[in-house]
Parts: C-alpha cells; structure tokens; sequence
C-alpha cells in the first residue's frame, strides 16, 4: 500500500490594494441592495401602468392613473381605514398586555423567568397556523371559545363571521401571536435599566405610581419605540391571520392592504392595481418608520444632553 | 395467463361481450373482482395500442404535470402504469394542496416557465390563462388524426362540459362558439343540486324541495327537527367560489345573467333586476334563517364535511361533495340522499352551474405532442371508465361512461339517487358566467356584498344596486364597459 501524501499548501495572499478595499467589503451589502432595488422599481414601473395579465393588449403606461383610480374608489379608502385600525388596535393593545406582563416579570426569579419563556410558546407558532387553530377555537357551533362564551351569556357569538365581531376576532389572534414579542422586550429593557434612580425613589417614600410614570416609563420609552416601530410596520403588513381565517370578509370589514394585493395579483391578476396598493403601503411604512426613529434619535439626543 | 381468460378477455376487446360480462365469466374461473377489474383495465389499454395509432413515437419522453390534490389526480396516479406501458413515456407530477394550487399555476405561467407540460385546471382559470397567451388552443390536437389516436372520440364528451371550455377570447363572447378556442379538456365535472340527510328528513316527515320557496322551508324545518345542527349548507366565504355552485344554479334558473353583452360588445352588469333582487332576497334569508352560523367562512369543505358529520341536514352545493361524504368514515355515511334541484317554480328543469377539473397544455412546454398523448389518454374512454369503476373519478365527463352498466350499478348500490340526479340535470348543466377576463374581481365583490346582506349590513335591494355600480366602474376602467 502506498501512504498517500498529503497536499502541499502554498498559502497565498490576496491582496487587495487599499483603494478598492472599501469597494469590496461593501459589495455584499451592494448586491443585496440591488436585489431589493430592481424588485421595488420594478413594482414602482408595474403600478404607472394598466397591466392586467388576462388583457395582454390592453397592457400600457397610464402614468398615475392606478392612483388617481383610488381616490375616487371607496374600497381604497375602506383599505386604508382596515388597515389603520387594524394596526392600531393590535399595537395599543399589546404594548398596554406586554408592558403589564413584563411589569409582572421583572424581578428575576425562577419562577418568572420559566414563565418568561413559556410566554413565548405562541411566538413560535407560525401566525397562519395560530389563525388556522383560533378558527376551530372559535368555531360557534363546536369551539371551545363559543363554549366558554356561551357559560358568560354571550349566545350566538360568531367571531370571525360577522362584521360586528371579525375585527374583534382576528386582533385577538394577533394579540395571542405577537405580544409575547412586546413582553420579552420590554422585559429586557426593564431588567437593564439602572437601580440607582428607583433605589432613590425608595429611600424617599415616592410612591409606587409616582416612580412608573415618572422614572420607569420614561427610561422605558426608547423600548417601548423600537417595540412598537417593530409592530407598526409588520401589522399594518398583516397577511396571514386575516387571510386565514376570513379572506378579508365577511363583506370588506377586513380587507386590508397586503390581502387585497394579493387577492389582486393572484387572482385578478390585476398586476398594476396590485403593485400600487403595494406601494401605497410602501409609502405608509416608511413614513411610520421615520416618524418612530426620527423620535428615538431625539430622545436619545435628550437622555445624552441631560447626562 | 390461461387460455380461457385470454380468450375471455379477447372477446371484451373485440366487443363480442360486455364488461359486465367478462367481470362475471372471470369470476367464475375463480378470479377476484378487484383483479378482474385492473385486467380488464390493462386489456383495454392493450386495445388501444392496437388501434393503428403510433402510440410509442414519443417513446423516452418525460412529461411533466402540475397536479391538484384531489380524486381525479389520485385516479390518474393510480393507473399511470399503463400509459407508460402503452406509450413507453414517463410521467412526473407534483401535487399541490387546492389552498395554494392556483397560486402555483399563476406563478408558473406567469413566469413562462417551461418546466410544466401540463396542468389540472378549472374552466374559469383559463378566462386568464387563455387570452394571456399561457395555454394552447386544443383544437389544433383534437383535430389532427396524426396526434389524436382514432378511438378518443371527443364527442363523447357531454356536450354542456365541452363547450364551456371553449371561448373565443372575446369578452362575453358565448362559450363554445364557432370560432372558441379549446383552451381545456374536461376531465371531470360537478354539477350543483342538493344532497341531503334522508335520516333527518325521514325523522322530521320533510319531502325534498322542488324550488327557492320549498328549500327555505325545509330548511327550516330541518333546522327546527335537528338537534344542534343548521338546515342548509352553502358556501359563504369572501370568494368567487360562492357564488358558482348553488347560489348561480339557482339564479341560472330565472334566466337571469350576471352581465349584460351589447350589441358592440360592450359589458354591463345585470344582477339588480327585480327577479334577481328578488331571488338575492330569498337566498339572504334562507341563510339568515337556516344557514350555518358561521356560513361568512364556509368553504366547500365545510360545507362538504359538515353534511358528512350530520351538522346539516342538506346542501345545495357540488354533488361530488355529497357522494364522498356518503362514504368512508364520515359519521353519515349511508344516510346520504341526492336530488335535481331548480330554484324557479316555473321552469323545473335543473340549470346547474358547473365547476369543470379539465386539463390544460402549457404554452412553454417544450414538447406539446408529447404533453398531447398523455392528455388524450388521461381523458380517453378506458382511462375515465377506470378512474369510475374502480376509482372515485365521479363525475366522468364521457356519456358513455354514464352509460356504462358496471358504473351505473355502482353508483346505485352504494349512492342511491346519484345517477337519476345526474340525467336529469345534465342537460341543462354548463357554465351559466359570462367568459370575460375580470371574473374572479366581480364574483368575488358579488360575494363580499352577499355577506353584507346577509349581516343585514345594507338591505338586498340597495346592496344590488351599490355592487352593479361598482362592477359598472370596473368594466369601464377595464375597457370592456
């Protein structure tokens, strides 16, 4: 048997002269940049024109006319409105759930911190899945919700299938799914804050009440911004929980940006009203997300001034 | 194989007896149903190769097909084996469940991908698909006897199914016009009418409804007898998928049309006449009165599997949903009954709206004959006559497959009422839409005011007014109104 000898390895430098370094390392970034661009001025070229995949000859540039369609059409303007309310509702009512459960589990113990992580079970479920068990929960005829709702008096519930309820139904989903989200960082940003100010309020006698408005909430703001930017921007994007379990019904109560884009393209084929609402949507989260940051830089700016 | 069976088998083949006949004098000799059965399948395939067609000329050859989860692909898997020994081609598939299946179609077409040949499809989808320039007109192959083996005999096909896959294009153009298109083979097909709980509707002395004013009170009737459960089942979600079964089968019935087509071609909506009010008006209170409590998100599988657990007591809704829920282990297998069913008194014959599963071709495929021969076997004779006897491939769309003994005592035995159902309706079933490009926008709006009327959140009246405005608007930003 002949030992078989190992490869020599000539290490060899590659060099980069100083000038195209900064080129290189940025090249990676560039062409992710570049792989969102084409998509996004691709969709902007899509939604200055009439381009319907079923009509192929009536496909032509028709400038701003998917957007001045919108204004004159009700169900934009009752897209904006879902949509807006939507997010809303969702964020205020899982900052104020987060922001209490996070409150309940900050000092560190091993009681809170195993029910700290259990809390975070629903995170882990993908949203489509959780919509998709939360229409057998509230199933009125064998839910165990519609059951439990039925021992509280209230008959006849139909959760996601009556415009008085649907809206109600599928915030509750995105309640269960997403404020796990806002408690684990609001938790974090509890657990780093300093102890001197609250010790001191505590060797003053300052109320309880005193020291949450006064101390913890405005330490807390910057968590409670980067919390809420995170969940502005994915639930006024929301898809999978509304489409799951109403297809943006019944009637247009929920018939929110991303499913009425998607009911547009993929079913109407309708590429040019699609690419439009898409950028409208665009054009409402980057200006949600320069709101939220531009006021997270000043406050930063506030807290480094007054140190 | 011994000489008598092959013997028997020969005289199948040259027609000297039936298949009744050769399944019976098998089983004499000792073979088993199930075994006669695929025999019999196999030795008319055998037939086929000896029909004088060329069947092996694209021999080596590897298709490959977009498939729907469904009994009709199921049957087709079930009996590929002998299209590959027919024609020595080899076929692969992938299969999609039906929630993401059009999603899949679209994103394959749209991006002129060529790695699909062919694919399952509805009639409706291919008001897209056609005049975007994704599938081909099958004309060009029915019609050629050099690709169209001399026994596939396209007019078997139920005149109504045929013709409503075939469109010229144009919008409102009539579907199986002269000059239409055959953008799609039908495959199998259901018609819409009402399967019912003969157990409950025994129980509660009911009779089976003859027209809209019958069914709402039976309905309720059924309803009021049922312990728990609903009266009627019919879908009810934000989709164009509720409006084409019942609820247009009925409609249908009245004459009325979803679009009016002028003289120069031009669309306008035409679902807020006074009859038609009428009958929204009768349909809304039906499920107010007697429809599921959460009817806003019923799909046909809710509607399908609630009729099977006993949660209702009938639908009005595809027949094949009742023939499966007659079986298996749903919890009312056996207790299924089925009925034609017309909504308008004065004209009883049924007018069922059709939902077509039909093949389509590609046009990126880079080997259409090849795509040809395995679409003329799929939806040849022996192919269906398997897919019926031995198979759930109900509703074959042959005529003489309905005609074909062995099946027709099946369906009998096991499905009562299934087969009178189906010939009393045939005739008048087809597609009863207007073939225009915006269908899926303007059903699935129809729908979304269906469910506003139904929550009472605008009268029917004022709801059918405000939804042919809006389709009005849409035709015309379209350049079709």
């Amino acid at each position: 048997m002949v030992a078989a000898s190992a490869p020599v390895r000539h290490k060899r430098g590659f060099k980069v002269s100083k000038r195209w370094l900064p080129y290189v390392l940025s090249l990676p970034a560039l062409l992710t940049c570049i792989g969102i661009l084409i998509p996004f001025f691709t969709a902007v070229a899509y939604s200055l024109q009439r381009y319907r995949l079923s009509q192929p000859w009536a496909r032509e540039w028709n400038w701003g006319q998917n957007y001045l369609n919108f204004m004159s059409d009700p169900a934009f303007w009752n897209t904006l409105k879902v949509s807006l309310s939507y997010a809303f509702l969702a964020v205020t009512l899982e900052l104020l759930l987060g922001l209490g459960i996070a409150l309940l589990l900050q000092r560190r113990t091993r009681f809170n911190n195993t029910v700290s992580i259990m809390l975070l079970m629903p995170l882990m479920t993908a949203p489509a899945l959780a919509a998709l068990m939360w229409k057998l929960m509230t199933n009125p005829g064998f839910g165990i919700l519609s059951y439990y709702a039925s021992l509280l008096g209230i008959e006849d519930m139909r959760w996601a299938s009556s415009p008085a309820t649907a809206m109600f139904t599928v915030v509750l989903v995105d309640i269960w799914v997403y404020t796990p989200f806002i408690m684990i960082l609001l938790l974090a940003g509890l657990r780093s804050l300093p102890r001197q100010p609250f010790e001191a309020a505590e060797l003053d006698g300052v109320p309880r009440w005193f020291v949450f408005w006064r101390i913890t909430l405005p330490m807390l703001t910057p968590f409670l911004l980067t919390a809420t930017l995170f969940r502005v921007i994915e639930s006024i994007q929301q898809f999978d929980i509304i489409y799951a379990m109403t297809q943006g019904g019944p009637g247009d109560t929920l018939t929110v940006f991303q499913v009425e884009a998607y009911l547009n393209f993929f079913q109407s084929t309708n590429v040019g009203r699609s690419a439009a609402l898409l950028m409208i949507l665009w054009a409402i989260t980057y200006f949600l997300s320069n709101l939220f940051i531009k006021n997270w830089l000043r406050l930063r700016e506030k807290a480094r001034g007054e140190a | 194989m011994y000489g008598k069976e092959k013997d028997l088998l020969h005289s199948f083949v040259n027609g000297k007896i039936s298949r009744r006949g050769l399944l019976k004098r098998l089983a004499v000799l000792g073979i088993s149903a199930p075994t006669a059965g695929v025999l019999a399948n196999a030795v008319a395939t055998n037939a086929l190769a000896q029909n004088g067609f060329d069947w092996k000329k694209h021999s080596g050859t590897t298709v490959k097909l977009l498939l729907n989860k469904h009994p009709y692909a199921d049957a087709m898997i079930a009996n590929l084996e002998n299209f590959k020994a027919l024609t020595g081609m080899d076929v692969q598939y992938d299969v999609f469940p039906e929630d993401v299946y059009f999603d899949k179609v679209t994103a394959a077409l749209s991006s002129g991908s060529s790695e699909y040949d062919a694919f399952m499809t509805g009639a409706y989808m291919t008001w897209t698909y056609g005049p975007a320039g994704w599938v081909e007109d099958l004309n060009a192959w029915i019609g050629d006897t050099s690709k169209t083996n001399p026994d596939y005999n396209w007019e078997d096909m139920l005149e109504g199914v045929r013709s409503s896959c075939a469109w010229n294009g144009q919008p409102g153009g009539a579907l199986g016009s002269e000059d239409a298109k055959q953008w799609c083979i039908p495959w199998g097909y259901e018609q819409n009418n009402l399967s019912y709980n003969s157990e409950v509707f025994s129980k509660a002395g009911l009779s089976v409804p003859r027209n809209i004013d019958e069914l709402l009170e039976t309905a309720a009737a059924a309803q009021q007898a049922m312990d728990g459960g609903y009266g009627i089942g019919v879908r009810g979600s934000r989709s164009w998928a509720t409006i084409h079964p019942g609820f247009l089968s009925g409609y249908a019935s009245y004459g009325e049309k979803d679009l009016n087509v002028s003289a120069d071609g031009k669309l306008s909506a035409a679902m807020n006449t006074d009859v038609s009010k009428e009958y929204h008006g009768k349909w809304v209170k039906m499920i107010q009165d007697s429809g599921a409590p959460d009817w806003a998100t019923h799909t046909w599988y809710q509607v399908g599997t609630d009729l099977g657990a006993g949660k209702s007591a009938m639908i009005y809704d595809a027949d094949i949903l009742g023939y499966f829920m007659n079986g298996g282990d749903n919890a009312q297998a056996g207790k299924l009954a089925y009925a034609p069913f017309s909504a308008n008194p004065e004209s009883p014959v049924p007018t069922p709206n059709i939902w077509i599963w039909s093949l389509a071709m590609s046009s990126f495929s880079n080997q259409k004959d090849a795509a040809w021969y395995f679409m003329q076997w799929a939806s040849g004779y022996e192919h269906a006559l398997f897919g019926a006897t031995k198979m759930d491939f109900v509703n074959p769309v042959r005529k003489s497959v309905w005609a074909d003994e062995m099946f027709r005592d099946r369906l009998n035995n096991s499905y009562p009422g299934y087969v009178e159902m189906h010939d009393v309706s045939a005739p008048g079933a087809k597609i009863h839409f207007t073939a225009q490009p915006l269908f899926f926008d303007l059903t699935t709006e129809w729908a979304a005011s269906l469910q506003k009327m139904v929550a009472k959140e605008v009268p029917v009246d004022e709801g059918l007014d405000q939804l042919a405005q809006s389709v009005d608007r849409q035709l015309k930003e379209a350049g079709l109104g």
